[in-house]
């Protein structure tokens, strides 16, 4: 569990990044920031492995305020992953992976071994182990990043935009690699992005950002997307242009027991498979009935917002 | 000082000698570093060996050189001729590197839009890659201007007349303060050089000043702020 | 051609090489004065350069200094410094390290302000402490600038050690100032080609050594997108644009 507790920071040049910040993020879940460029949600992040100290409050990670350690050893443990990966060029993929590993004086063997298996977790081939980061793609660099972040088995796994520069297929992949990982692993996630879908798509806790990490919204994408606390999450995460607000189109012609979507602007968002044209649970036959009932998009990758 | 207003005469037609003959190799490297940076930046073998022939230039000591090159070029010693040709070779050695770092300095992407707007090759050097090339290209032309002015007075222990003069009349007669004034005039006329070339690259390239520092934004170490 | 055929007549001639103004001898001083000055100023510049580039402070001075020992005419100051301590091989070693110092300084402190930030912050991210980000990130990621300040620092040490035959220092120079002053043309040359030689056997032998000590991996694509070059240093992959500041 990790505790803000009135954080705030101001930078040396004046910016007020943070101001009076205080959350709690629950153990073995996916917690997201999510915010717009600026509001401070990497600041969070880089404070959590002291990055970045805050100018007043505290955190608290499982009880243990953080600041009354090393900062080196905290960083040790916690894993760590950020865009473009970090991994160091002038070292092979292996090394790279077990640099934390070394570092603590694990035996090479030993890190090596391991370093191996971490490639089979994040669905690497073990031939890549002997490359340099500059021969691989951008995703693959990526899963070595992620590796490199889980070879101390840490309970804690900061991740900064780590999808941010790949192309969408290949985040599309990352995405539900992470959420397998998840599944199987059970980490503390704190994960920072600008993309409202990869945050409903992977959060456990949601928690969306205004200017100095004002928290506008905090909750599961479901109780933010029935529920947007404001006109600015509204608009953040689309609901205002209807985008993920969907009726059923009545209007065209139902061939078999599927029923087309529209967003609330009138484009076609996707089906519903409504078995003899009667949408689960409703009894209501689709068309029947021209107040067309509201389905919740939880987040098919078709928004933009 | 009063040696100085003595001798301002000397002083003066000396610096003059500097001026002139340090002109020469700088605008040879410029001129001459076009082509073959375009060269070295479009093809790999001719970046090879280029490059590997400028360091190779590069390392030999300008005194050698200096030495050598009447038996090349078929000169007397005395010759500036000598002077003149080795540090026009010492600017190419360092401009046909700059350059090529210069041409490949400019972006893939500006190259391929204006090739797409219809630029011809020969039209899309000289109005895009060559000016946009430009704040590299002028950065080494300003190393090449200093050292150019700085080595010219070695050529004086071939007998070869500039500033370097007052260095060795002065060691010759024990006067430290005549190659101090050696010393200040050299400098004088290097950083007149570099003010000059500073304020031609502003006046032909004024979008450089509109440009913010970008160094100083992305390399800035602590505050990530996301 | 001939004067060449002369003058390397004079190179292999036996009585030439031996004897206490032989080419051996004179060989010998020459590296023994660039590799003591070498080591000092390596000592001095190389600590202070990664000071300057990993703390980022004192990088204007940096800078400053490096431009101005570029502007600064070695003949002038070699003379100047003599005439001030009196001649020997302890005066000629300050003027060698004065002079070694600025590029071995730029050398490092650029190298490893060439290094990508994103990188090092991901090694400070995990856990290095500084020093093992000095020493196991910035130092081998800067290797190709710091070798590119040696190499360049080295060639103007053994350029400017020729000059100290001027003033009456032995050294390969001697042959050069000999042979101008008695207008003998021939002498002239061969030390002028055996400056040349030594100057590009050393620098070849460093290139080795470059090549040996740089990481693979490194080689390519450690630095930052080109167009971040700063001037008024141009960029010039591997070798430290202290440029022709050899004598």
């Amino acid at each position: 569990m990790i505790e803000f507790h009135s954080v705030t920071k101001r930078f040396p040049d004046g910016t007020l990044a943070v101001e009076d910040f205080s959350l709690v993020l629950p153990s073995r879940k996916t917690t997201v920031f999510v915010g717009s460029s600026g509001c401070g949600k990497t600041t969070l992040l880089r404070m959590i492995n002291r990055m970045i100290d805050p100018s007043s409050g505290s955190i608290e990670i499982d009880g243990v305020d953080i600041a009354s350690g090393s900062a080196v050893a905290l960083r040790r443990s916690i894993g760590y992953v950020m865009q473009n990966s970090g991994l160091l060029p002038h070292r092979r993929v292996i090394d790279n992976i077990a640099t934390v590993p070394l570092l603590k004086g694990v035996k090479k063997a030993d890190a090596h071994t391991q370093a191996m298996e971490l490639l089979d977790t994040v669905g690497l081939d073990r031939a890549l182990a002997y490359r340099y980061p500059s021969q691989l793609s951008g995703g693959q660099q990526q899963r070595v990043g992620v590796a490199r972040g889980l070879a101390v088995n840490p309970n804690i796994l900061l991740m900064d935009e780590p999808f941010g520069a790949v192309d969408p297929i290949v985040r599309d992949d990352l995405q539900q690699e992470l959420l397998r990982l998840q599944h199987d692993l059970d980490k503390t996630v704190v994960f920072v992005t600008h993309d409202i879908d990869e945050a409903f798509l992977l959060g456990d806790q949601v928690v969306i950002l205004e200017k100095g990490a004002q928290i506008a919204q905090v909750g599961t994408p479901k109780e933010i997307l029935a529920n947007p606390a404001s006109d600015f999450v509204a608009s953040f995460i689309g609901a205002d242009r209807g985008k993920r607000r969907l009726a059923v189109d009545s209007t065209v012609a139902r061939s078999g027991d599927d029923v087309v979507l529209v967003d609330g602007a009138g484009y076609v968002a996707g089906v519903i498979e409504a078995p003899g044209g009667v949408l689960p649970g409703s009894g209501v036959g689709v068309g029947t009935n021209s107040r067309a009932r509201s389905v919740s998009n939880k987040t098919d990758q078709a928004g933009d917002a | 000082m009063l040696w100085l207003w003595d001798n301002l005469d000397l002083v003066l037609r000396l610096t003059a000698d500097h001026v002139r003959l340090s002109i020469i190799p700088i605008v040879v490297g410029f001129i001459v570093c076009i082509p073959f940076g375009w060269l070295a930046n479009r093809y790999t073998v001719a970046r090879t060996i280029l490059l590997t022939l400028g360091g190779v230039l590069f390392s030999i000591p300008s005194l050698a050189l200096f030495v050598t090159l009447p038996a090349l070029l078929g000169t007397r010693i005395l010759d500036e001729a000598n002077v003149v040709v080795a540090l026009s070779i010492y600017a190419i050695a360092v401009m046909v590197r700059g350059a090529a770092d210069a041409f490949s300095s400019v972006s893939r992407d500006v190259i391929s839009s204006s090739t797409a707007v219809g630029f011809s090759a020969v039209s899309r050097f000289w109005t895009v890659e060559f000016p946009l090339a430009g704040p590299v290209l002028l950065a080494s032309l300003r190393v090449v201007s200093v050292s150019t002015v700085s080595l010219l007075s070695v050529g004086s222990l071939i007998g070869v007349q500039s500033l370097g003069y007052l260095f060795i009349n002065g060691y010759q007669r024990d006067f430290p303060e005549e190659i101090l004034i050696g010393i200040v005039f050299t400098v004088i006329v290097a950083v007149l050089f570099d003010t000059i070339l500073v304020l031609v690259g502003r006046l032909l390239m004024p979008w450089t000043r509109a440009t913010p520092r970008r160094r100083s934004v992305t390399s800035a170490a602590a505050p990530v702020t996301a | 051609m001939n004067l060449f055929l002369d003058a390397l007549n004079f190179l292999f001639d036996p009585a030439n090489l031996t004897g206490a103004n032989g080419i051996v001898p004179r060989l010998v001083d020459h590296v023994w004065y660039t590799g003591l000055s070498m080591a000092v100023a390596i000592v001095i510049g190389i600590p202070l350069g990664l000071l300057v580039g990993h703390t980022g402070r004192g990088r204007n001075a940096v800078v400053a200094l490096s431009s101005a020992a570029r502007a600064l005419p070695t003949l002038g100051l070699i003379f100047l410094i003599i005439l001030y301590t009196g001649l020997g091989v302890g005066p000629l070693i300050v003027v060698l390290v004065i002079l070694a110092v600025p590029p071995l300084l730029a050398g490092a402190y650029s190298g490893l302000e060439a290094v990508n930030r994103p990188t090092i912050d991901a090694a400070r991210a995990i856990g290095m402490t500084e020093w093992q980000i000095l020493l196991k990130v910035e130092i081998p990621l800067a290797m190709p600038l710091i070798f590119g300040g040696i190499r360049s620092a080295t060639l103007q040490v053994i350029a400017t050690a020729t000059i100290a035959g001027y003033v009456g220092l032995t050294g390969l120079g001697r042959f050069l100032i000999e042979g101008l002053a008695l207008r003998d043309y021939k002498l002239a040359l061969a030390g002028a080609i055996l400056v040349i030689a030594l100057a590009l056997c050393v620098d070849a032998i460093l290139a080795l050594a470059q090549r040996l000590v740089v990481p693979h991996g490194v080689a390519r694509g450690l630095t930052r997108h080109p167009d971040e070059s700063a001037a008024p240093t141009p960029r010039q992959h591997g070798r430290v644009s202290t440029a022709p500041s050899n004598p």
